[in-house]
């Protein structure tokens, strides 16, 4: 099966294209609604906190 | 002083995000699964055990959250905006310009599961064991996505033509011909 398999070139070439790809989605702006959720989520966290002592 | 593994986890945004991103092909949908993700993990961040890859656990919840919901839907999640074959494509114009956009396309077009190794173990570094625990599926089943992934990409790359050409973007090969044809 091993002939069907793409040559170690080409393979080389898809790799370093994913890495690429997944690399500029990994750089782009976090959206608002994300950063506001962490927030959320934490100050949640601390008021439960608070509420207990 | 022992740290609290949240604060750990907004560092792996990003990839996670990129990750939702090749899974869904929709950005919109992708922020609701890293959302989903997000909220998972922080309300379970007992189940995570200390030391071990927060990573490949919040990749882990994410992809279970996508299937749980494709099953939902019962149909796959269209690239409505076009966000994953035509937005990375804003980047500065260079040869490999054109080559990185087909490669988008023809990436978006394989199946969920060969997208996801693919990124995986191609683009985020996870080695096929640590793929198949995440995917919960066998190592040789992870081989196998990866392989037919490669050879799918490669057939619509053309990359793997006999000619010397193979690898040659649509830009060089205009270019080398336009040489070939010139005046002077």
């Amino acid at each position: 099966m091993s002939n069907d398999l793409p040559s170690e070139k080409a393979r080389q070439q898809i790799d370093a294209n994913l890495k690429r790809v997944f690399r500029e989605q990994e750089q782009a702006d976090l959206p608002d609604r994300l950063k506001e959720l962490l927030d959320k989520l934490k100050a949640q966290d601390q008021s439960g906190l608070d509420q207990k002592s | 002083m022992i740290a609290d593994p949240r604060d750990e986890l907004v560092n792996h945004l990003p990839a996670l995000r990129a990750f939702a991103i090749s899974l869904t092909r929709n950005g919109s949908t992708a922020d609701d699964m890293v959302q989903d993700t997000v909220v998972k993990a922080w309300t379970n961040i007992e189940k995570f055990e200390p030391g071990t890859n927060m990573r490949a656990w919040l990749f882990t919840i994410l992809r279970n959250t996508f299937y749980s919901s494709r099953r939902k839907a019962k149909r796959e999640v269209a690239d409505v905006d076009g966000i994953f074959t035509e937005n990375m494509a804003e980047k500065p114009a260079h040869d490999g310009h054109l080559q990185m956009t087909d490669f988008r396309t023809a990436f978006a077009k394989l199946p969920d599961e060969q997208r996801e190794t693919l990124i995986l173990v191609g683009a985020s570094g996870f080695s096929y064991e640590e793929a198949a625990e995440m995917c919960n599926v066998a190592v040789g089943t992870i081989k196998s996505r990866a392989n037919r992934g490669r050879k799918r990409l490669a057939e619509l790359m053309h990359l793997d033509a006999d000619g010397p050409v193979e690898l040659t973007d649509k830009v060089t090969v205009a270019v080398v011909a336009n040489n070939g044809n010139s005046a002077f």
